[in-house]
């Protein structure tokens, strides 16, 4: 269906394209062909409701997020300018009642993020044809709607929903033990014919089965001899013997063999799904792999593109008409809150800092070594390899290696950055810390797994009954009770045996269970 | 064009009404339930309809800031009321509640359509216009609350650089009250069909606070649904012991006299603000009188001559209804009881409990007047 028609920029604004577009070149930034569109507040909050792809499978939890947007613009709390999709080619969308300065700015941070969703590593994977994908995503969900009735698939889909973040995000990137996949069915694999982090796993499973058959000692002799120097019946004994060892093992073996992050992927190939149900979860799962890398790297993302808006807009974009709305809405922009970090803010500074490190040659051993703040302070090696530094950085980095390499305590003072921690007395949120370890170590925190908790597939088979057991890797904070109650029952709706989920309550082991009709806590 | 977010959406509402409409009768039984967020909106507690994810909870966590304050300094307040890994994870299957704020047009709308109420059509529509202001120019003058920052910051800069005040080295811009502007507002016209509700309470000793929290709860409910049948609405309100007078809406509810009950005390004053400020040509009058049923015996003859000649004939609607107490009688309903069938719009409820206030409401409200 058509949501918009495509209505070209008009020529004021396309000037302005043409000309950012050239500035972003001149820098070095690298994009894939950027097609902008206008809309007004509606279509942007639409656009935005469905996370860049108004052709995606009809669900209420889009409908909500407009209504937020939409309440949120009609109040003054909250405006989105732009939104931009990693598609090849790129679109963007301005919101059209912009002024022409919002515009400029808009379109230059545009860039940023093109570049960005072209060249960081961590976005390769993802498919750039997505709109297609999720077109047909959508289509596919429609005609289960229409051939299964909406509210049954409304329902499966909440419940898968509720599972969608227990994917292994670097899946893509590595390979993982492939002993891991070991049952994946050729014939399973076939609605999950677009899903590229499973390609090539299964070639190599078959290989290793084939050669994995163990065989009786054998003594090597002349072949009349074989009888009497390898006794039939010793030998069949022997086999026989081997045999059960072999049959002993597997029934051992706990299942999965290591435990597995991508809890989707285990159920896509367990769970006792109806084939729509398994090809709606394959959506959700593919859906929420390709939208990962944005998560894992919003400081960056971010950082870069309003680098790139306030380097472009500074230096040519702004006249002296335009630049106290410029600025207005930069410092807008930047603004700073002490219950949450501004990834705008926090990934701009970050990058001004290591371009100014790297120009000065503030780095290495000699740097590192130096305690004398006044050198320090005054440290400058004229090496101006800054430009060169960021964008390699935003090449390799995500946000939680952006942050583990380049966050120093000059920049954390200088930042006023500070780590807080819940007071359970009070029941208050306060200033914990303002040395510089604690600061890192509470970003890395929040950032790594983008701050959820680690969980695995321990077991499929768990008594030997069929029951699915989870487990979270305790990192120091608890699981949230009841949302984890709550998702234990939607879990069970895919698994339809008892599933059972293992954690740290007030440092005690407790397994928490749900088998379909009541909730259990040991 | 239908968009799939209108669908979407369509269905997200359904959802969120579908769950208030299922507890509807709670409640409105339940007035403490509803909290009035400003004028537009009211939060209601609907059951969960967020999707649960396995998350952290907030025993331990923390996360990183950025601005000035001391260690130990509070910057934030918890969600105390959820109280997670206390160990009171066990047979309770998630049964959190999250706020939903519905606009007061939708909360009549769905006690619309579940009372089954019928639309009112109001009478005088073009005679009255309210008064409603439009900020759309820019004054030398306003409250600071109004002060339009950029304007400002504009005439501060460019009378800086036109003095040589302005130092390119420490760009500090200082406005001074000339250079301060504010956006003002315009008032504008607009005809509309008016309203006016007036409620009268009886509060002489028998009626004790349970009584008066199902008269508050009532009326929210009328005023709601009244509010979204008229654009605007004017609301009164009568105490009337032996004696009877006009007050605010605050001291209607929580005043408590003592003494005597004299229902035509309060029928007067009410028809001294009907023939001064509403007449009944213009105005759709609606008159809700709530008590126990107490009255002084010789008073009922006057009460229902004043009804039936001054207050009757010019009200849209004239609702009674008797609260049950452990002091009333109850004489005043069997009074009016005997004029009901030949006034159409004289309706009479009888509400012995919070639960009897949902029918009441569609007893009162299931006319169309």
């Amino acid at each position: 269906m058509a949501i918009s028609t495509y209505r070209p920029l008009p020529s004021e604004l396309a000037d302005i394209q043409a000309e950012m577009e050239g500035h972003a070149a001149d820098y070095g930034l690298d994009f894939y062909r950027t097609i902008f569109e206008m809309l007004d507040y509606e279509e942007l909050s639409m656009f935005a409701a469905y996370g860049g792809f108004p052709t995606r499978y009809p669900h209420w939890r889009f409908g909500a997020q407009y209504d937020e947007l939409m309440k949120g613009y009609s109040y003054g709390l909250q405006k989105i300018y732009e939104m931009v999709i990693n598609t090849d080619p790129c679109y963007a969308y301005l919101l059209s009642c912009n002024s022409l300065t919002d515009q400029k700015l808009v379109i230059a941070h545009v860039y940023g993020h093109c570049d960005f969703f072209k060249n960081n590593a961590w976005f390769s994977h993802t498919n750039r044809k997505m709109l297609d994908q999720m077109a047909n995503h959508g289509a596919r969900a429609r005609r289960y709607i229409d051939r299964i009735g909406h509210e049954k698939v409304e329902e499966f889909i909440d419940a898968c929903l509720s599972l969608e973040d227990l994917i292994d995000m670097y899946s893509p990137h590595i390979q993982r033990t492939p002993s891991r996949n070991k049952t994946l069915m050729p014939n399973e694999l076939k609605p999950r014919r677009d899903d590229k982090h499973l390609e090539g796993t299964t070639d190599e499973i078959e290989e290793e089965e084939g050669d994995g058959e163990q065989h009786a000692a054998r003594f090597a002799t002349k072949g009349y001899l074989d009888p009497f120097v390898n006794p039939r019946t010793a030998i069949d004994a022997e086999e026989e013997e081997i045999k059960k060892r072999a049959e002993e093992s597997r029934a051992r073996r706990s299942f999965p063999e290591e435990p597995q992050r991508d809890v989707l992927l285990f159920l896509l190939e367990h769970a006792p799904l109806q084939p729509w149900q398994h090809d709606i979860l394959s959506i959700i799962r593919d859906e929420a792999y390709y939208f990962a890398p944005q998560g894992q790297t919003k400081i960056m993302n971010e950082g870069w593109a309003s680098f790139w808006h306030s380097t472009i807009m500074t230096h040519h974009g702004v006249t002296d008409a335009d630049f106290i709305d410029y600025a207005d809405h930069h410092s807008g922009t930047m603004a700073t809150s002490r219950n949450r970090l501004n990834p705008y803010k926090l990934g701009i500074e970050l990058l001004r800092d290591i371009e100014d490190r790297w120009n000065k040659g503030k780095f290495g051993p000699e740097w590192e070594n130096c305690d004398d703040m006044e050198t320090k302070m005054k440290w400058d090696r004229q090496l101006g390899l800054g430009r060169e530094k960021i964008f390699e950085v935003r090449r390799v980095h995500n946000d939680v290696t952006f942050i583990d390499n380049f966050l120093t305590p000059e920049f954390c003072i200088q930042q006023n950055l500070f780590q807080y921690r819940f007071n359970e007395e009070n029941d208050y949120y306060e200033i914990a810390s303002r040395e510089f370890a604690a600061i890192k170590r509470q970003l890395l925190d929040n950032l790594t797994n983008h701050g959820r908790p680690f969980i695995y597939v321990q077991d499929g088979n768990y008594k030997n009954r069929g029951e699915l057991y989870l487990a979270h890797r305790y990192q120091g904070i608890e699981l949230k009770q009841d949302y984890a109650q709550d998702t234990l029952v939607n879990l069970q709706k895919l698994w339809r045996r008892p599933v059972h989920i293992e954690t740290i309550v007030d440092d005690k082991p407790r397994v928490l269970s749900f088998d379909g009709h009541t909730h259990e806590s040991k | 064009m239908s968009r799939s977010i209108d669908q979407d959406l369509g269905r997200f509402k359904e959802i969120v009404r579908g769950k208030v409409r299922q507890q509807l009768r709670k409640y409105i039984s339940n007035g403490e339930m509803i909290g009035r967020k400003g004028r537009e909106f009211v939060s209601i507690p609907v059951p969960n309809i967020e999707i649960p994810h396995f998350r952290h909870g907030e025993k331990n966590s923390g996360g990183a800031g950025q601005g000035e304050g001391d260690v130990g300094q509070p910057i934030g307040k918890g969600q105390g009321a959820d109280q997670d890994g206390n160990g009171q994870a066990g047979d309770q299957p998630g049964g959190h509640v999250r706020e939903v704020e519905v606009s007061l047009d939708e909360l009549a709308e769905m006690l619309g359509q579940e009372l089954e109420l019928p639309r009112i059509v109001p009478k005088g529509k073009d005679t009255i216009s309210a008064e409603k202001d439009k900020y759309n120019s820019i004054n030398q003058k306003g409250p600071e609350s109004l002060r339009h920052f950029k304007r400002t910051y504009k005439n501060a800069l460019r009378r800086m650089i036109a003095s040589n005040d302005y130092n390119v080295e420490k760009p500090v811009i200082i406005p001074m009250k000339e250079d301060q502007l504010y956006r003002g507002s315009k008032s504008i016209f607009v005809p509309q069909a008016n309203a006016a509700i007036i409620y009268m309470m009886d509060v002489s000793g028998s009626m004790t606070d349970d009584q008066k929290e199902i008269v508050r709860t009532e009326s929210f409910w009328i005023d709601t649904w009244l509010q979204s049948q008229y654009d605007g609405i004017q609301t009164r309100y009568i105490i009337h012991d032996a004696a009877a007078k006009e007050v605010d809406e605050d001291t209607f509810y929580h005043t408590r006299e003592s003494g005597g009950t004299k229902i035509s005390a309060a029928y007067e004053v009410a028809r001294n603000i009907i023939s001064t400020e509403y007449p009944s040509a213009d105005w759709n009058i609606y008159c809700f009188q709530f008590s126990d049923g107490d009255n002084w015996g010789e008073d009922n003859k006057a009460c229902i001559k004043m009804l039936t000649e001054d207050l009757i004939p010019h009200c849209n609607l004239f609702c009674y209804g008797q609260v049950e107490s452990p002091y009333g009688s109850g004489d005043y309903m069997r009074e009016l009881n005997k004029i009901a069938n030949q006034h159409e719009n004289l309706v009479l409820s009888e509400i012995p409990n919070k639960d009897a206030i949902y029918n009441s409401i569609k007893t009162f409200l299931g006319k169309g007047k």
